[in-house]
């Protein structure tokens, strides 16, 4: 015998391994093991490879690499034995998962199995074959196991309907063959069966509307049979827990229930009483009748009820919120919100309850809640609730604040009637949590006070306050920079002051004290920082007294080593020292944003993230092509470069609703300023350009940083001679030829070019992509590769589903610079990816027929 | 449907795994290493039912062992305590007062036991009686074992 052969027994094994002290002994002692059961199956060791494959799987579990027992699992399971059959199962099992192709040499034994005469071995296999069996083994051995639903053996039977479950799962084409076996499983007694068969043709329902038809036709009413026969059954010992018999069938049944009713007003009907039934007769004290009156519930909610029984359900998920036990409570919150849709009244009496699960101890019931509560709101008790969560918001933890806060916000936001409300709760929640507010809803608090003339003096005081007591939340520090600099002479000079305020004295130099504080303090980033510059240029202004200090606030800041904040002190000090006569007028008054512009922009712009952020999901990783629908460096727009708006080296798909905001709070720095939509900020330029004014005074011309939604005054300077080209880029007719950029026997791909004269170096080409083949491709996705010289901007294409044989085209439209333009010409190279009937397919090619002069 | 069935020890060890939906053997790493964490540190007093990328995880501690269910987000989360416990209750009633040692030792059969609950992630056998007999007589079939 080999002196080699794995003589330790698997208990012999497990208790060494369990004796290790270290890791490093564990991983001698696995190692030895390992070594051990390698040699032996190498030898091919008939008898201790139920053994060896014991040993594997144990070591497996520990989480070491056992891939070379795999094929030793399949030896097993094709020797004759019932115990090797059985070991083989289980490690096949538990070693393979179903995505190895390993498991497709499996096929053949598990169908000699199928047939076995041994109906244990039987049953391995079809549990095997339930639990990891691929789709193209379920197609293969679908006939056996549809042959085996109808066997007398309840054992064999209700494996082959679960296993049955499973091949519909992976191949839902096959579940017409599982119809009609599955409803005559429903006629059988035994519970297993029962259970099984309940829980197929649930599957089928969710698989196959023809099935789902069939089963209402034929089998609801075997169902309230079954349930009604086990809700009145007297005590069975073998299916009794906890004084009702087999809640599991009484919990699958009405599920199947459900899903029958579900848009059914016959079967709801039909199925009325049982439920009511159940509903009432169920006992509640332990776990099990609390599961089968929460499945009930959620039927009752799930089909066309009555009212009477909506009331039942409504009134049985109320008593569960009181409940003690935190699990009946965390599936009451589920249930409720799905019972909103349903009776929103019944709900709204509960919300005293709910509103203190918000504040229970555990988090995944304060989660439920938290979002329960925000679908309670309404305008009626918007404002009690608010006060509640704020605060709540003081004392909760860390980790939820974040989320609570951004309900809070939208709360505040969506149903704030009036604008000192919202002021109000706003300067509350931001002195709180300012830190884990985001950057859009401060904004849109900028923009309500700047709309609010009356309010503007409110709300600076108010700032003012909440700065002393909590400057450490960035949001409101910068909101009160912000607010500091535009309205600093209503702060000091109390005007518009309100009834319900304090008296309050705040001097000029208490102001420019706030900004120099913030400025200097060593936690302060530089976003607020340059914000404190322009602050302090603006209050120069208003505050003359005060100018010769702030100046001196400035002067620190010109040797600043960060880039933005030198400029800025420099321009500023600038423009205090040598032009005294512009800088009232430069730093006026912000001109009013228009709140219905500024939502509908959000909106638009997070819309467009979306789909930008969709289609970037779409490409594969890895790109040495410039990928395609996605966002290529806008700074190939020399547009936007003159600009100076975005400055990014790597796109920011996200926040663009910040774009002209942030430039009009004077925050447009390199990180905020996104590039995604640089076209965005280019149409808004562009698109209120066309009515010329020339007016030579404008606002902030020596600031670099344009506001696209003031007026068209600066912009028509800034962009000078571009102005007058129009507001639409490629609108010029085509000057040079198309080309037939691509042609294969699938598919044909057309260029046509625009070029606007003043811009020799940039042209546009319209993209149209033509199906050749008689069968419709979907997921179509065009990349394009350009050499170095020249740069590439992709903008979306109109679809990414191609009819049949040039039934439908799909266009895309991209923007090439070529910066060598006259000394080389283009070239590029293209990449089509697209699916075929589910089959992905991959084209390529050069393009080098562009027209020359390109 | 359930899927996976994961039973970890206090100290975070893996006693038995059971998974019905595809995960890779690095992916199964990744998961375990994920829940353990999260279960482990939850207090005793808390709900039996964690959110989980999306999933629900049902878990449940017997002694020194945490019996963890990866469940579909509209599952009956009470239903899956029950199985739990009918899953507890016959390895009770096999090895005759369980405890985590005889899962260590005779993890084997713990599966099988496991095998006649559960296929394709979802309950199998209500009565425990049948499911005992079933196991009894599959025993008897390899009563000609040699010594493991």
């Amino acid at each position: 015998m080999n002196p080699f052969s794995s003589g330790t027994r698997l208990r012999d094994m497990i208790k060494a391994i369990r004796a290790c002290k270290t890791a490093a002994e564990e991983r001698a002692v696995v190692r030895k093991e390992c070594a051990a059961i390698r040699s032996s199956i190498s030898e091919n060791d008939q008898d201790y490879s139920h053994r060896n494959i014991a040993k594997l799987m144990f070591i497996h579990m520990l989480g070491y690499p056992t891939h070379f027992g795999q094929m030793e699992c399949l030896k097993l399971i094709a020797s004759a034995g019932f115990p090797e059959k059985r070991i083989g199962y289980l490690g096949l099992m538990l070693l393979l998962d179903e995505r190895q192709e390993v498991l497709m040499l499996v096929t053949n034994s598990l169908k000699q199995d199928l047939g076995h005469t041994n109906q244990y071995i039987v049953g391995l296999a079809l549990c095997a074959l339930g639990n990891i069996c691929s789709a193209e083994m379920a197609r293969d051995l679908a006939p056996e196991v549809e042959r085996l639903l109808l066997t007398r053996d309840p054992n064999i039977k209700k494996k082959a309907a679960l296993c049955s479950i499973r091949i519909i799962r992976k191949v839902p084409d096959l579940a017409e063959n599982f119809s009609s076996p599955a409803t005559s499983l429903l006629k059988e007694k035994h519970h297993g069966v029962l259970i099984a068969g309940v829980q197929l043709c649930t599957d089928l329902c969710k698989v196959s509307e023809d099935a789902s038809n069939h089963l209402r036709k034929n089998c609801t009413e075997g169902l309230v049979r079954i349930l009604k026969d086990i809700c009145n059954s007297p005590y069975a010992p073998e299916y009794d827990i906890a004084g009702i018999t087999d809640p599991f069938l009484h919990i699958r049944v009405l599920r199947l229930l459900r899903m029958l009713g579900h848009g059914d007003a016959d079967t709801s009907e039909y199925i009325n009483d049982i439920l009511a039934q159940v509903a009432s007769k169920t006992e509640s004290n332990k776990n099990a009748g609390n599961a089968i009156l929460y499945e009930c519930v959620e039927t009752i909610m799930g089909i066309e009820a009555t009212s009477g029984l909506r009331v039942l359900a409504i009134n049985i998920l109320g008593r569960f919120l009181s409940n003690r036990d935190n699990n009946i409570r965390y599936v009451a919150l589920n249930m409720l919100m799905k019972a909103i849709s349903v009776d929103s009244q019944a709900v709204q009496r509960h919300r005293t309850t709910i509103l203190e699960c918000v504040k229970d101890s555990d988090a995944s019931i304060r989660k439920r809640a938290l979002e329960l509560v925000f679908l309670l709101v309404n305008d009626t008790n918007a404002k009690p609730l608010t006060k509640e969560l704020i605060d709540y918001l003081e004392v909760s933890d860390q980790d939820f604040k974040g989320d609570l806060t951004s309900k809070i916000c939208s709360i505040i936001e969506k149903f704030s009637q009036e604008k000192k409300w919202y002021i109000d709760q706003m300067v509350k929640v931001l002195s709180l949590a300012g830190n884990y507010v985001k950057d859009n809803v401060w904004h849109a608090l900028i923009v309500a006070i700047s709309n609010a003339p009356d309010l503007q003096g409110y709300s600076v005081r108010s700032l003012y306050k909440a700065f002393q007591l909590s400057s450490e939340q960035v949001s409101l520090v910068q909101v009160t920079i912000w607010c500091i600099g535009e309205y600093g002479e209503m702060l000091v000079n109390n005007v518009g002051v309100l009834q319900v305020e304090e008296p309050m004295t705040v001097t000029e130099s208490d102001a420019v004290d706030v900004l120099e504080s913030c400025l200097t303090h060593h936690s302060t980033d530089i976003t607020t920082q340059s914000m404190c510059l322009i602050a302090l240029l603006k209050l120069s202004s208003r505050f003359p007294p005060s100018s010769g200090r702030v100046k001196e606030i400035i002067t620190t800041h010109i040797g600043s080593v960060v880039l933005e904040l030198q400029q800025r002190a420099i321009e500023f000090n600038s423009i205090i020292q040598r032009h005294q006569n512009i800088k009232s007028s430069l730093v006026e008054r912000m001109p009013v944003l228009d709140e219905s512009t500024f939502i509908s922009k959000r909106a638009g712009s997070s819309q467009a993230n979306i789909s930008t952020e969709k289609s970037n999901q779409q490409l594969p990783s890895g790109a040495s092509l410039k990928l395609s629908n996605g966002v290529a460096k806008p700074a190939a727009s020399p547009l936007v470069d003159l600009l100076d708006l975005s400055l990014d080296d790597t796109p920011v798909p996200t926040s663009t609703s910040n774009d002209f905001l942030h430039d009009l709070l004077d925050v447009g720095l390199t990180n905020s300023s996104s590039s995604a939509s640089g076209t965005d900020i280019l149409m808004d330029l562009l698109s209120i350009g066309t009515p010329v004014q020339s007016n030579t005074t404008p606002e902030n011309g020596s600031s670099i940083k344009a506001k696209p939604n003031t007026a068209t005054v600066q912009v028509v300077d800034l962009l000078d001679g571009l102005a007058s080209n129009g507001s639409h880029p490629g609108a010029q007719s085509p000057v040079h030829p198309s080309i037939t950029a691509y042609q294969s026997s699938t598919l044909k791909i057309t260029f046509s070019f625009t070029k606007q004269p003043d811009k020799p170096q940039v042209t546009q080409i319209h993209a149209t992509f033509m199906n050749l083949s008689s069968e419709a491709y979907t997921d179509f996705i065009f990349q394009a590769a350009v050499p170095k010289f020249i740069q590439l901007h992709l903008d979306p294409a109109n679809s990414n589903h191609l009819p049949a044989s040039g039934n439908g085209r799909i266009t895309q439209t991209f923007t090439i610079t070529n910066t060598q333009h006259g000394q080389k010409p283009l070239a590029m190279r293209i990449r089509i990816a697209y699916k075929v009937s589910n089959q992905e397919r991959l084209e390529q090619g050069q393009i080098n027929n562009f027209p020359p002069g390109l | 449907m359930i899927h996976f069935v994961l039973l970890l020890s206090r100290q975070g060890k893996v006693r038995l795994t059971k998974w019905y939906s595809p995960y890779s053997q690095k992916e199964r790493t990744k998961v375990i290493h994920e829940l353990s964490g999260l279960i482990l540190a939850r207090a005793p007093k808390l709900c039996n039912f964690v959110e989980w990328r999306g999933y629900k995880v049902v878990y449940r501690r017997y002694a020194s062992l945490y019996f963890c269910m990866c469940i579909d987000a509209d599952d009956n989360e009470l239903e899956i305590l029950e199985i739990i416990h009918h899953f507890v209750e016959i390895l009770d009633r096999y090895f005759g007062s369980v405890c985590e040692l005889d899962l260590i030792f005779n993890f084997h059969k713990a599966y099988y036991v496991l095998d006649e609950i559960l296929i394709a992630g979802e309950l199998q056998e209500s009565s425990k009686k049948t499911v005992a007999r079933l196991i009894t007589a599959q025993l008897v079939e390899t009563a000609l074992m040699f010594n493991l």
